[in-house]
Order: C-alpha cells, then structure tokens, then sequence
C-alpha cells in the first residue's frame, strides 16, 4: 500500500520498487545504463485499497444477481452491485411505444395503399422486440459491477457471459446519460471511456443518485492512479 | 526580411520578457521553445496553395499552345502563319479591342492580391512551444487555434516530401493522442525542424538538467540565397546519402539490406501474380482447347487478346503497387535516441518518426509461411496515430504501425530491445524459444485444452497466453506465426466472455484491450480458470505497472549524468539553433540557461 487516496498522485518516490531494476537492454548499446540485475518478483501487490462503496449504489437495485447454473460459469468473488428494476420497466415502455409505431405504421400502409406484404418485415420486427422484452428482466438481473483493488469490472449476458475489467487509473472520462423516458422513471446510464475503443464499459439503468456517486467514486480513485495513458 | 535575425543565444535577453521582435521571418531567437509566436518558413505558401496556382497557369498556357505555335511560325515562316487563324480566341479578342495594357494591369493585380493573400495566410500562421503546450493558430477569416499538451505527446514525425525536400524544408507533426489530434507546422527549415523536435521532446520528456546541451556550431546565416544554395546542398545530399541519423551512434542503427527489403516484397507480389497467372492462364488455354475443338481459330485468338489485354495492366498494376511499397520502405533505419526510438524510411519522401518511450501499447512480432526459409520477421506496433479516422485508412497510416518492415532474428532482438527498454532480461525467453519458436514442453503459456481444439484447428498448441511481471505475451498462428507483447503498464482492459457452448466445454475467450491498431488482443478456448485468472491477474498487474511507470514524463526520473544519451553525437553537423531555454516542469518557469554551459557529458 504505497498509495491511499490522499496522497498526490505524482510521486516518484513512492513507488520505488525492485521491479524498476530491471532495464539492462537486450543489446549493450541501447542508451539505457545497465542496472542490477533481474529481482523476481512475486505476484505483485495491490496498488491501493479498494475504493468504499457508498451506500446508495444498492439503495432501489435488485438485490439477488442471476448466473448461469454451471459450474463452469464465469465467476468472481465479491459483492456485484446491481442495477435498478426500473430499468425494465423503462425498457418496456420504450419498447411498447415502438411496437405501437410500428403496428400503426403497417396498418397505414396495409389500410391505405393496400400493400399487404408489409405485415413481413413489420412481423419481423415486432418478433424481435417480443423476444428482447421476454428475455430483458433476465438479462437486467444479470448485470452488475463490481469495485475491485484496481478495477472496475462488469458483467452481463447469462447465455452469453461478458465481463470486462477497467484498471482505474486508465479511465480518461466518465460520462452519464440519460433519455426523456430514462429521467421518468429516475434512471440513467454510465459510460467509462478508456483509450481503448474495445473496452467500452455501458452500465445502464443505475438510479440516478447510484450513478452520480458512481462516478464520484471512480473519479476520485481515477484520479489517484493516474499516469499518461 | 531586411531585419537582420540575432542568431545564437543571446545572454542578456531572458526568453520570457521578449520583446515583439522575437518574431522575425527568419526566427529571431535562438530557442524555438521561448513560449513565443513563431511563423512558418517563408516559401511554406508555394508547397501549400501555390501548386495550385502553378497548376493554373499550366492550364492557361497548354491552352495558349496554339498561339504560341503561330507565334512561332510566324517568326519564321510570315508566309505560313495564316493558316492557323482561328476566331473565338480571348487573346483575339484582347488584342483587336486594344485592351492589352488592361488586361496586362488586371494580371498584375491578380498577381499582386495572391501574394498579399498568401503573404497574409502566412503570417497568421504562427506557432508557439510553450513548457507545457504546443501551439498552432492559423485563418484570418476562420481562425483555429490548437493546443496540445506535451505530457501527453506521443511521438513527433519530421516528413520531407520529395519537392519540399530539395529546397531543404520539412513537415513537423506533433502527434496527440486521440482522432485528428495532431499539430502540424509545415512547413520549417529542415535544421528548424530538427531543433524544435528536439525541444518538444525534451519538454515533453520532464528533463530538468539532464540532457541540456549546447549546440554551439550553429552557422550564422550569410544571406537568404546563400541559406537557400546550402539547404538545396543539404536536400540533394541527403538524397544520396539517407537523412536524420548524425546524431545517434553509428553502431545502435538498425538498418536493413535494400536487398532484403526488395526481397521480402517480392516474395509476397509473386505469390499473388502467380496466383492470378494461374487463373488468367487456365481460362485461356480453356477458351483455346474450347475453341481448337470447335474449329474457330479465331474465337482462340480473340480470346488470347482478351487475356493479354488484362494480363498485361494486371502486370504493370503490381509493378506499380510493389515499387511503392518498396520506395516507402527503402533506407529503413532504426536508431535510439535519448527521447526514443526513431524509424526512418523512404526514398524519395521520407519519414522520421521519433516514439517516445511508453507510447507503445502493444508489440507484435510476425512471420508468414513464405518468409520461414528466409529467417525473416516483422515487427509492427499499437500506438497512437492522432490521425482522423479516415487518414487511417491509407496506406501511409499502415506505415506507421510498422517498426521492423523485414529483419532477421538479431535484428528483431534490438528492435525489441529499443522499443521494450523496460523489458526484463527474464522474458527474452519467453518471447523467443517458448513463444515465437513455441510450443516448448512445461513453457507458461496457458493453451487451449485437447478438447476445445476446434476453436483453433491447427494453431490450438500454439494459442494461448503468458503473464509476466513486465507485460501480456500472446502466442498465435501456426502458419503465421504471431506473437503479441502488450506492455502491462500501457493496458487498457481485460474482458473474458463465454457462450453456451464454451460452458459445455468448461473453456472461455478472452480480451486484451489496447488502442486501435494492427494487433488485436483476442484469445479464444482458453480453460475457464485461465480465463479468470487472466481477468484477476492481469488487472492488478496492470495497475502495478502502471503506479511504477514514469514514462509519461520519461526523462524526469532520469540523473543528469546518465542521461547524456546519443544526441551530442555528431551534434556538430547539425546548423540547427541552439536550446537556451531550460524548463522546469512543476516550478512552472523558465530559467535561462548560460549559453557557456557545457555539453552533458
């Protein structure tokens, strides 16, 4: 524990460790000065404490994660933190005012001009919507981040598992968003933002209040463990 | 142009209480990095709009090649010369309404607002090289202003296109982390240039003391053309003799035979041509038997002109694409620098990129099945380009991404060695016998499991991945051999993922994150608890490295009397300004360095 949140971000002599040593180049006219030679070092050891959660991050979210049954699941051990069921219920009323634009739409076309083929591709459609909402509380249930050492990592999918973890001090924006119906029913999505466009961590349906102390928190820890890039 | 520029530093002036009269067509001040306005070269206009202009006026006269033809005859020949009388002709028309004068007035005047134009364009363009900052602003009616921090610079490139080149200037862009986030000053005295990329660098760097030297040779300019013959010298002689490498020791340049790098294209154009020979000679000798059967020789030979007729431009086109990929390539070196590894390449236009150390985000060493027999490699990295998302799609982007075009295995052992300095000695075997050479019985990579081969059918030995203290080593590709480095302090996120059927099978995919390039981080079937341990490991690793990496800042941790470095090296060839201005990062100041100060050592 070299670091704790208080101290300046930037100091070099902090972080004097054996494995800076090792700069003897492959070849001897690399300008580098050889150095001492090559301390193997055992795991290496957490860089800071694991940022505290704050209370409200689990204040109006599900409570019980749902993953898959098998053994052979991906899995980590601490305590995910979830998102909130109004998530669903959002979803549902998007997806509803969809399905009712696109019903009106097909009669339009079907009533007016007497295209009847439209009903494939609107069929089509509302197919897909229908599984998306069957499936949604489930995948809603599947979702969660967890507040590690050095990272953040989420999690979603049950059929298809994903979870990615973010080292802190790589993240270069913290971004929450939020649509009309999303601040209707009191909830929005955060977005971490790294140098990498792959990494693209979007958590959606945190409660308002969970999301901005999200982002509080990870700020602050971010800006503890910065360096370049 | 008649106010005579001080060259060298002068002493009794401290840089941050300049007076207006640091900018000076010619740079006034002897440091470029004072953190005051500077302007481009004089003759930036002409490589920039004025080919337009000449393009203009070689459409105007190819039209007037009539006239002057008749003109011509006309001298000589009176009695010919009305055969070519032609009407419609604004010449005509200018010269029988006795507008002559006017028109001559209206050219001139034409002349006269494109040089105030182009003068004006020019000197809003200005530049300026603060501790903390680089700066470009330029417009009169649309303004633009760029602002880029140092700290975050990742690699500064000097261009010398091939017309620029002869006249002795050069193209410097400041490359930034991010899309379309370079700053570009183009275009400077190539001795300019140098200089600022050595004051960015160092700046960018956080050096204090350490490698301050005094460029005490530079030539005092005798006169605008005396300065212009000796650029042109410099430019025709750099032609001959390849550019950028006085200051670096001769004996850490890594460079590549022509012959190789000829070689190494050729061997993958002629797989293509035989390829498409094959195709174009097997459906014409079908079209030929066809047409010998049927008895109509002459649907054959119509059919033999069909095939020439494509074969023949197909030829050509690969001429044409491998001579560009090799001129691009040509006189590739690769030298250290105190700031970094700098790659130079190209024959006719070249290309000087210095990186940084710490702006590589990831390493891949590759080998296809045609260059084996050979022994050769390449070498390509993940960086930042800076450049829009659509300049990244050509191939000068690609280029950039390239670090060793083609080298045997001592050559990719410097290259890794400059490029990777902070890469313990313990990995090299890792890299080499276990990954690049691998599979090697009890090596640390952690494979795809007998059972889940199918997700790699031929390589699943070879796939996997290795974790050590310095970075992630991804070993792939049994044809293609690929082994990947990601530098731990420089990773950007760790993913696994796994589906219904990888469940069956106990296995998991994993991902190493890193900013776009050529290398991907993918791994597949890996057994789940490697996959774990991947996501676990790698993280806490990552964060490790990272709180111990200064590169960011790479010369600030650095003692003044190791960091003396390469660049004093022949610095004396160079008649490039000198660096008085000395910057200390976090006191936020300039102090003014005594031009008497010695070299580093």
């Amino acid at each position: 524990m070299t670091e704790s949140p208080t101290t300046p971000p930037r100091d070099p002599h902090g972080f004097e460790q054996p494995t800076r040593a090792p700069e003897s180049p492959l070849i001897p006219s690399a300008p580098v000065p050889p150095a001492a030679p090559v301390a193997p070092v055992s795991a290496p050891e957490p860089v800071g404490e694991a940022p505290v959660a704050p209370p409200v991050l689990d204040q109006g979210t599900y409570q019980q994660l749902r993953t898959p049954r098998s053994p052979a699941a991906l899995a980590l051990d601490g305590t995910w933190h979830q998102i909130s069921p109004r998530y669903v219920i959002s979803e549902y009323v998007q997806n509803a005012i969809f399905v009712v634009l696109i019903v009106v739409a097909a009669l339009v076309v079907h009533l007016a001009f007497e295209q009847v083929w439209v009903w494939i591709p609107a069929g089509l459609m509302l197919a897909v919507t229908l599984i998306t909402l069957i499936i949604l509380p489930r995948q809603a249930r599947a979702m969660g981040y967890m507040l590690r050492e050095d990272d953040v990592v989420f999690r979603r999918g049950i059929l298809w598992q994903r979870m990615v973890a973010v080292p802190y001090g790589r993240m270069q924006l913290v971004d929450i968003t939020q649509g009309p119906l999303d601040r209707a029913f009191g909830i929005s999505q955060l977005k971490m933002v790294t140098a990498a466009a792959t990494t693209g961590v979007q958590i959606p349906g945190l409660t308002q209040d969970g999301a901005e102390a999200l982002r509080d928190t990870l700020i602050q820890v971010a800006e503890t463990r910065r360096t370049g890039l | 142009m008649s106010t005579p520029a001080p060259w060298g530093p002068d002493p009794a002036r401290p840089p941050a209480a300049a007076p207006s009269t640091t900018v000076l067509p010619e740079g006034g001040s002897s440091s470029l990095a004072d953190g005051e306005w500077h302007r481009m070269h004089p003759l930036t206009p002409l490589f920039k709009g004025g080919l337009v202009l000449i393009i203009v006026a070689g459409v105007v006269i190819s039209n007037m090649r009539e006239r002057l033809i008749s003109w011509f005859v006309s001298l000589f020949a009176p009695d010919e010369a009305k055969y070519m009388d032609y009407g419609g002709d604004p010449v005509d028309w200018v010269l029988d309404n006795n507008l002559i004068l006017v028109v001559l007035l209206g050219v001139l005047a034409l002349a006269v607002v494109l040089v105030v134009v182009f003068w004006m364009v020019w000197r809003f363009h200005q530049f300026r090289i603060t501790g903390d900052h680089v700066e470009v602003r330029k417009g009169i009616v649309f303004r633009s202003h760029r602002r880029a921090p140092l700290d975050r610079v990742q690699g500064v490139n000097l261009t010398r296109p091939f017309p620029a080149r002869v006249i002795g200037l050069a193209k410097l862009e400041v490359v930034g982390a991010g899309n379309d986030a370079n700053v570009e000053l183009e275009y400077l005295a190539t001795p300019r240039a140098e200089s600022i990329r050595a004051d960015i660098l160092r700046l960018a760097s956080g050096a204090r003391a350490a490698r301050e030297h005094d460029r005490a040779g530079a030539a005092a300019p005798a006169g605008v053309t005396a300065q212009l013959v000796g650029s042109m010298n410099a430019g025709v002689n750099g032609l001959i003799q390849g550019v950028d490498l006085a200051d670096v020791a001769p004996e850490s340049v890594v460079k590549i035979p022509t012959g190789r790098l000829v070689g190494a294209h050729l061997v993958h154009s002629l797989l293509w041509l035989v390829f498409f020979g094959a195709i174009i000679a097997a459906s014409m000798t079908g079209i030929l038997i066809g047409a010998v059967r049927d008895g109509e020789p002459e649907v054959g030979l119509i059919g033999l002109g069909a095939g020439f007729a494509i074969g023949i431009p197909m030829v050509l086109a690969f001429v044409a694409v491998t001579w560009s990929q090799i001129s691009k390539s040509l006189r590739y070196s690769i030298a250290p620098t105190p700031d970094g590894v700098r790659i130079t390449y190209g024959l006719l236009t070249t290309v000087t990129e210095t990186l940084p150390p710490g702006r590589i985000f990831a390493v891949e060493v590759t080998q296809s099945l045609l260059w084996r027999p050979f022994g050769w490699w390449a070498i390509k990295i993940n960086r930042m380009s800076g450049k829009s998302a659509a300049q990244q799609q050509s191939g000068n982007a690609q280029q950039f991404n390239i670090v060793l075009p083609v080298g045997k295995r001592a050559d990719v052992e410097r290259v890794l060695a400059l490029i990777l300095p902070d890469a313990p000695q313990s990995d090299i075997p890792l890299v080499w016998e276990h990954g690049i050479l691998g599979p090697v019985e009890g090596d640390p990579y952690k494979t795809i499991p007998a059972r889940a081969w199918w997700h790699r059918p031929l390589s699943w030995k070879r796939h996997g991945y290795a974790v050590t203290e310095f970075g992630v080593l991804l070993r792939r590709g049994v044809f293609w051999r690929k082994l990947a480095v990601f530098p731990l302090a420089r990773l950007q996120g760790v993913s696994v993922s796994q589906g219904p059927l990888d469940r069956l099978q106990g296995v998991s995919g994993g991902q190493v994150h890193s900013v776009t390039g050529p290398i991907s981080g993918t791994l597949s079937g890996l057994e789940r608890d490697d996959a774990i341990a991947l996501l676990d490991g790698v993280s806490r690793a990552a964060a490790a490295a990272a709180a111990r990496d200064h590169s960011h800042r790479w010369g600030s941790h650095l003692d003044p009397s190791t960091g003396s470095g390469t660049e004093d090296v022949a610095s004396a060839a160079h008649s490039g300004p000198t660096v008085a201005g000395l910057y200390d990062a976090p006191a936020g100041g300039y102090a003014p360095m005594p031009p008497s100060a010695p070299p580093a050592p």
